[in-house]
């Protein structure tokens, strides 16, 4: 199936020399949540504000529901929205008035019914006759994706959408997303909420310096990645690590009541197996046992610290 | 092309006018009614005629064109700055339209104002000074024609500036003084032969005769020179409209 966004050779050199994004290389299929990590200036919300056409691409070639951006870019950007990053909102407009004036701005007839859904399923139905400007904060982000959501778009965009957001915006926020998506929308977010792209996304793309530098399943690569950690919660204290485990990767807590073992996920388990025996033999005995996955944020900071 | 965008962008910043009513229609009314009082029915009737048309009159078409050229300009640059300054450019910016449709959507709605606006002052004009139009047709043309120029103008200035004050320079430091030296208050002729010839370098002239010629039939220079070079400031700004959509010019960077 053709990719619902396709990036090719994209670079990007500011007019003070900065070398934003270098060579990237990127497919996002249709109807897949992808999230897109990286460190603060790694090049992610310029990346998405080229393929929305905000920001001039330097050299090579991006498609958005198969148009070219640049050669079709009225066709490219009807089936885009944007959520951008920041709160830029209008001020004296009505609610009603601004989401209107996206949907006609992106060359949609009138749908006042299609308005009126979008404006309840984000609870704003009850503001929409109020100036947004007298809006609280978490008010004008939903007012942003009525906005972004007013002309029906295949393709939406969400650049950090939950910085600064409560809980229940939070949660309300990822509820949509998944209705979206059951609606065959393809959504792309960025986030620096790392528990966010483990529950929400198929596949993470890790950008940094400018650089993709791993596009992943997300169940893939956080087995692929992921580390697995064993941690025996001893009958007596250790003093040190006896001499038969230095060669492991074990750890000491420091009340010595603690014996941690990291291990790939993938490796054979055979390493498991090895150091309980071992630890019979040494007749040291343990009450309890527990294992644990590492989470998709200690993947991600060991991915943008190597 | 995207009609739909199009009429958004101009509902948009006609909504804005209505919201601005006072300062952007009852202010220039005012300012120009006060200027009819004091120098048509105070100091006009110590005032000799120019060309056999009372002071009062003469200076008509003088102060509609002030009106014209300022709200003109400030209507389309505040228009355009202020998405700029606010942050929701982005939207226009990753909208499908062209930029053809953007000046249609902004400098329309501008420009729409600016004859809105021409009309009523001439509708109060009445009020102080008793006036006649011998050319309604060109009247209204050159009416329509500076609006729509100047609201160009405006358009490129909005994008220029990067700070309120950018603003305001044009409009205040440029453009009043040389509607004022562009024959606003004065017929040309009156001046020494050097200013005369100086005055012709000062693109507010040819307005101010055209106009004039479109109300009494009197002008300073050839109403066919006036209508040419109000064609070329118009080209001239369409131009650089265009150099700014293409090279994205602090729009995108």
């Amino acid at each position: 199936m053709q990719p619902d966004i396709s990036v090719k050779h994209l670079n990007k050199v500011y007019a003070d020399g900065f070398r934003a994004l270098n060579d990237i290389n990127l497919d996002i299929k249709r109807g897949e949540i992808f999230a897109l990590l990286g460190p603060n200036g790694a090049g992610k919300t310029t990346l998405i504000s080229i393929i929305c056409g905000i920001v001039n691409l330097s050299d090579g070639e991006v498609n958005a529901a198969g148009y070219d951006i640049v050669k079709d870019y009225r066709k490219a950007r009807e089936s885009i929205g944007l959520v951008p990053q920041e709160l830029n909102t209008d001020a004296f407009e009505t609610v009603w008035d601004a989401v209107s004036f996206s949907r006609g701005l992106f060359g949609k007839a009138p749908a006042p019914d299609h308005i009126e859904k979008v404006l309840k399923d984000l609870s704003l139905w009850d503001k929409r006759n109020n100036r947004i400007m007298s809006l609280s904060g978490g008010m004008k982000r939903r007012v942003m994706i009525a906005k972004a959501l007013s002309h029906e778009p295949r393709i939406l965009f969400l650049d950090e959408p939950t910085a600064g957001v409560d809980v229940e915006l939070r949660r309300d926020m990822w509820e949509m997303v998944r209705k979206l998506r059951e609606n065959g929308v393809t959504i792309i977010l960025t986030t620096h909420y790392i528990e966010e792209a483990e529950e929400m996304a198929d596949r993470i793309g890790v950008i940094r310096q400018g650089e993709i530098i791993l596009v992943e399943d997300k169940s893939r690569l956080m087995s692929k990645l992921g580390k697995k950690e064993l941690r025996l919660h001893l009958q007596n204290p250790l003093e040190n690590i006896p001499g038969e485990l230095t060669l492991e990767p074990v750890d000491l807590s420091d009340d010595g009541y603690e014996l941690i073992y990291t291990f790939d996920s993938q490796q054979e388990q055979a390493g498991v197996a090895r150091l309980l025996r071992t630890l019979g033999d040494l007749g040291i005995e343990y009450r309890d046992l527990q294992t644990r996955e590492s989470s998709l944020e200690e993947i991600f900071v060991g991915l943008v610290h190597e | 092309m995207n009609l739909y965008g199009v009429r958004a962008i101009y509902n948009f910043e006609m909504a804005r006018m209505r919201r601005t009513l006072m300062q952007s229609v009852a202010s220039p009314v005012i300012s120009t009614s006060l200027y009819f009082v004091v120098f048509g029915s105070a100091i006009g009737s110590r005032m000799g005629d120019i060309d056999n048309i009372s002071y009062g009159a003469y200076i008509i078409p003088g102060l509609v064109m002030l009106s014209l050229l300022m709200q003109s300009i400030s209507n389309a640059s505040f228009g355009i700055y202020m998405p700029k300054f606010s942050g929701t450019i982005y939207e226009l910016l990753s909208a499908p339209v062209s930029y053809l449709e953007v000046v249609l959507g902004y400098v329309g709605a501008a420009a729409t104002k600016s004859v809105i606006l021409g009309v009523i002052i001439l509708i109060t004009a009445k009020l102080f000074v008793d006036y006649d139009v011998l050319h309604p047709f060109w009247m209204f043309a050159f009416l329509v024609l500076t609006s729509i120029t100047f609201s160009l103008f405006g358009f490129i200035i909005g994008i220029w500036a990067d700070g309120f004050e950018k603003l305001q320079i044009v409009p205040l430091m440029i453009v009043t003084p040389l509607v004022f030296l562009g024959g606003t208050f004065y017929s040309i002729e009156m001046l020494p032969e050097i200013w005369q010839t100086i005055s012709l370098f000062n693109p507010v002239v040819y307005l101010i005769s055209g106009f004039r010629w479109a109300f009494y039939g009197v002008s300073d220079v050839h109403v066919g020179i006036s209508v040419g070079m109000t064609l070329l400031f118009l080209t001239a700004c369409m131009v650089a409209v265009w150099w700014i959509f293409k090279t994205g010019y602090r729009l995108r960077s």
